[in-house]
Order: C-alpha cells, then structure tokens, then sequence
C-alpha cells in the first residue's frame, strides 16, 4: 500500500479541496492502483539525462520575450458580472483578518 | 436548394457563390439540424445564434456588393467549450464554471471570425478536457452519431461528434494526451493535433500546459487543411507560440507520397491492440506502400513508460493551473465561515469525480519528498519518449500507428477502472510528450460498423507534409478500407 488515508487527506488540504469519505476511500484505492503503475519508471536509468520541461526552446523561438506594453482591456463591468459576489471594483470575500 | 447529408468547406463556398444559399439560410439550416439532433446526442451545451446570424449577415452583405469571401466565408464552426468566447457561456463541462461568460475571444476562434466563420455555439466534452469517452462531462455524455450506445471518445467528444452528425462543417478541438485524434478515431471524422506552439493557447482554458494544444475536426483532411491555414501562427498573447512561418498547407496536395519512408514501430503492435483495429491499420499501410511509400520498421523503445510520464506531468500542471477555480472571481461560490473553507467547498462540490482524482494524484507527486521521484523523473522520461521520435525521424519521414488500440466502447462500459482508461491512451500520449503533430484519418470499420483511425506523426511543425499525405491516403479510398 502506497498511499493512505491520511495521505489523501493530506494532499486535498494542500489542494484546499472538500472531500466526502466516500471519496477519500474511493481515490485512495484508486490512487494507489496509479502510483503502482507509474513506479515502472524506476526500471529506466535517468541519471544521464536533463529533465524536459517545454517542447519549444527558447532559441527556436526568437519572439518569445516581447516588449512589455500596457494595454487597456476595458472589461470591468464584464468581469464583476460573472463573479458571485461582486463590490465594484472588487470581489468581497469571507473575512481573512479579523478586526 | 436540398440540403445535402454533410457540407465540406469548398462546397460552401460554391453554393454561396453561386447564391444557391444565403450565410444566414445556411446557419439556420445548421441550427434547425441542432434543434433536431441535439437532445438526443448531447453535442451543444450552448448556441450563440446572435452571433451566428450577424456574422452570416456580414457574410451576405459581402456576396451582395461582389467583395472578394475570405477563405472561410459562411462556414458554421463549432467550438469546444474549453476555449473561450467573448459573451457565450465557457463551462469546460464543469459545474464549477457554470454560467461563465468570458470577457474576451480566444485567439483561435478570432482568427476563425476574421476569416469569415460563423460559431454556432459550444461543444461538450469532458470536465476541463479531462477524459477519453466524453463521460466526465458535468452535462452528461455525448453519445456517438455512427453508433448511439457507443462513447464518441474524449475529451472532445462533441466537436468529433458535430462534424460526424453534420451539426457543423468543421470544429475546433483541444488535445493535451489525445483528445482531439481519438474522438476523431471514435467519430469517423479526420482530426489534426497540431505541433505544440503552432496555434496560439490564448484564451484556452488551461489543462497542463506544456502538452494543451487546439485542432481541427473535419470532413476531409483539404477543410482540416483551410482551418489550420486560418488559426496556425505566431501570436504576441501566447509567449509559446511560434514564429516559424506558417506554409500553404494544401500546396502539397498533388504531390504523390512515392519514395516517402513510413516507420512502423514495432512497439506499437505489440499486447493490447484489438486484431480487426491491427487489421484495418496493416490494411491502411499495404495502401500506402501502394501508393509508393516505402515502409520501414522502426524502434521506440520508451513507448512503455509514456503513459506513467504522462499522468504525472499532466496532472501536476491540472492541478496547479486548476487552482484558481475558488468561487473568487468566476462560476458559483459555496459559502463557508472562513476564506479557506469556502475555498475547500465550492471546489469539493463545483469539480467532479475525474477532476479531483487527477488534482489530488497531481498535488501529490508535487508535494514535498516526492517532487524528485515522480514529477523530474517524468520530466526525464518526457525527454527519452521525445528522443524516440527524434531517432525515429532519421529513418522515416512519418510514422504510422493505430489512432485508438480499441475501437469506440459502449457507453458505461469502462468508468470503473481509471487506470484501464488511461492505458488506451497509449498512441497519442507519446506525440503529445513529444510535441510533435499527428493526425487520425477514418481507416475503415470493424464488423460491426464502429470506425477505426489511422494516425500518421510527422516531425514538429511538419504540419505541411503530415496532411499531404492524410490526403493521399483519403483520396486513395483510405476511409472505406
């Protein structure tokens, strides 16, 4: 066994995620069939080689830094009506510091 | 005018030349086919017929004062529903976005407008493009147009399936680990996952996005062909995007394929591929090699640990970019007593099961003391499976394999085991590490009718080549193999 309950719980409070029991039972099997299955990598020697992190190299792409201009995007009203709880110009929130 | 079954983007243009049809005449038989279809297939989760209708109107205005159409003038286009739309609801098929209308356009489906586009509206697919049979759609399932009881494939399900039920001519889709090309496979359609960097990602809505890319569905590999010409490019709003010119990419279309070397690797026709989907690719192969390709066996040796590297890499990205779903700023907020308990609950309840499995596995091998053990080891694997590609592309030109090892499956029949779903992404997972393109192409069907995808990779950004010869094998009779 891989992973444990605790463990599960662990990482959905890292995620800030609400998980039913039922759920906490399901993924830690679940994720324990996943994390088996991945182990395979150890069978492959990788000490000689560099970590891929972008298909696209830097130097094949010579735009890729451009000039940092400032840009109006003029779309306040359109944001603040899609939140849940907009206060124009803001997003209100539950209270984080106390008085 | 009759209409006729299904509509490529040439014959569009004729009948709107000839004005034998109107812009808005064509919408609205589109949209009377949805009216017809949609509640039985699931395809749209919403229409954006004001849209649609001032946009063909423009298109009409045009044809009245003898102006020169663009290249995509009067084409209804469907839009999954992870790309963004400026005013039409965005939900990425999940609960957590629902009733989102986002403030700006992604560039793709702009450069679509500007070329003369009409969006009909937004195509279902799996909760944030996570999935391989459309089931994990928050809006339920997308049922197969050749086959009902069948899955359409996933994640983009409903663009494969608006092209295969003839609900739009062409449709955009997204692929991170084979989204677009399986249910391209699944749907009997031609579906092209462009070389990563070649379409702008501005305005679509984050998966894991070293891998995400957009693509079209089409009819035809030519009309796959016209999408690409409109939406490939560099793009200043997508710093990944890349400025390697963008050909004429039906410039090649009457060129034969002779004396160009097809790899087949070995690995790939190994355990787990089903024998009638094996049957109608060799068949496909013994068509190439007809039309003079020499075939040539090749080996990708990593092929096995591509899926292991794969669900690491996409899932540390999901579920760092999936962090900002918080009920702050978008979609529907669950209350809590404090800032983090509302956080914990409208995520708990807004994401579903698939989501959250892939945001717990992928916050989990990013923790710390096992960030070296999976998430760099992928990151090093990611690099021997792009290595195997590039060997390989010094012995061939391209490389054949099955789009799916199985064809489409019934719907239901696989959910229980994620692992055994995840296996079936073994074709497409490779070249979405790799970065490079692929395209399926329909390759005939089983005995009992469901369609079978033949997927060509070419080199990165060998976009040009790879449909050149998906056309040669459809013009030769590759789809009724």
């Amino acid at each position: 066994m891989k992973i444990s309950r605790e463990d599960v719980l662990k990482v959905a409070a890292l995620a800030n995620l609400e998980l039913t029991d039922a759920e906490v039972d399901a993924y830690r099997g679940q994720l324990d069939d996943i994390l088996s299955y991945i182990d395979k990598l150890n069978a492959l020697d990788t000490s000689e080689v560099e970590p891929m992190t972008q298909v696209v190299a830097a130097s094949e792409n010579d735009s890729a830094l451009g000039e940092d201009v400032m840009v109006r995007a003029d779309i306040l009203t359109e944001v603040l009506q899609g939140a849940p709880d907009p206060s124009g110009p803001y997003f209100r929130v539950p209270r984080v510091i106390e008085k | 005018m009759s209409a006729p079954t299904t509509w490529t983007i040439p014959e569009v243009q004729a009948a709107l030349s000839a004005k034998k049809i109107s812009a808005r005449e064509l919408a609205k038989e589109f949209y009377a086919l949805i009216e017809k279809r949609n509640s039985e297939l699931n395809v749209y989760l919403a229409l954006s017929p004001e849209r649609a209708y001032a946009q063909a109107d423009k298109i009409d205005a045009s044809i009245a004062a003898g102006d020169a159409l663009p290249s995509l003038a009067g084409v209804p286009v469907a839009v999954k529903d992870v790309i963004s739309t400026r005013g039409v609801p965005t939900t990425c098929g999940s609960r957590i976005l629902e009733g989102y209308k986002p403030a700006y356009d992604a560039t793709a489906v702009e450069r679509l407008e500007q070329a003369g586009a009409v969006i009909l509206g937004k195509t279902n697919c799996d909760e944030f493009a996570m999935g391989s049979s459309n089931e994990n759609s928050a809006y339920g399932p997308v049922r197969n147009p050749v086959a009902p009881e069948y899955v359409p494939g996933g994640s983009s399900g409903g663009s494969g399936a608006a092209v295969a039920a003839n609900l739009a001519v062409v449709s955009l889709g997204t692929d991170t680990g084979g989204s677009i090309r399986q249910p391209g496979s699944f749907c009997g359609v031609t579906a092209l996952n462009p070389s990563y960097g070649r379409v702008s990602r501005y305005g679509l809505i984050a998966y894991a996005s070293s891998l995400d890319r957009i693509g079209p569905f089409a009819q035809t590999v030519r009309d796959a062909a016209s999408v690409m010409s409109v939406i490939a490019g560099r793009d200043p709003r997508d710093a990944t995007s890349s400025s390697i010119p963008v050909p004429d990419y039906a410039a090649g279309f009457n060129k034969s394929p002779a004396g160009l070397r097809i790899g087949i690797p070995e690995d790939y026709f190994g355990e787990g591929i089903d024998p009638e989907v094996r049957q109608k690719i060799e068949a496909g192969i013994r068509l190439l090699e007809k039309l003079g390709c020499k075939r040539v066996s090749i080996r990708m040796p990593h092929t096995d640990y591509a899926i292991a590297a794969y669900y690491i890499i996409a899932t540390a990205e999901a579920s760092s970019n999936l962090a900002r779903y918080d009920g702050v700023r978008y979609g529907p907020r669950v209350p809590g007593s404090t800032l983090i308990e509302m956080y914990q609950k409208t995520r708990g309840h807004g994401f579903g099961a698939e989501v959250k499995r892939r945001i717990v596995l992928g916050t989990y091998v990013l923790s710390a003391g096992y960030y070296d053990a999976y998430y760099l080891k992928g990151q090093k694997v990611r690099a021997l499976i792009a290595r195997d590609f590039r060997d390989a592309f010094e012995q061939c030109d391209f490389i054949i394999t099955p789009t799916s090892p199985v064809p489409p499956f019934r719907l239901g029949e696989r959910t229980a085991n994620p692992l055994q779903m995840y296996l079936a992404d073994i074709y497409t997972v490779t070249g979405s590490l790799a970065g490079v393109p692929g395209i399926s192409v329909p390759a005939g069907k089983t005995s009992k009718g469901l369609p079978v995808g033949l997927q060509i990779y070419g080199p990165a950004f060998g976009e040009d080549i790879v449909l050149s010869l998906a056309h040669a094998f459809q013009h030769a009779g590759g789809t009724n193999l």
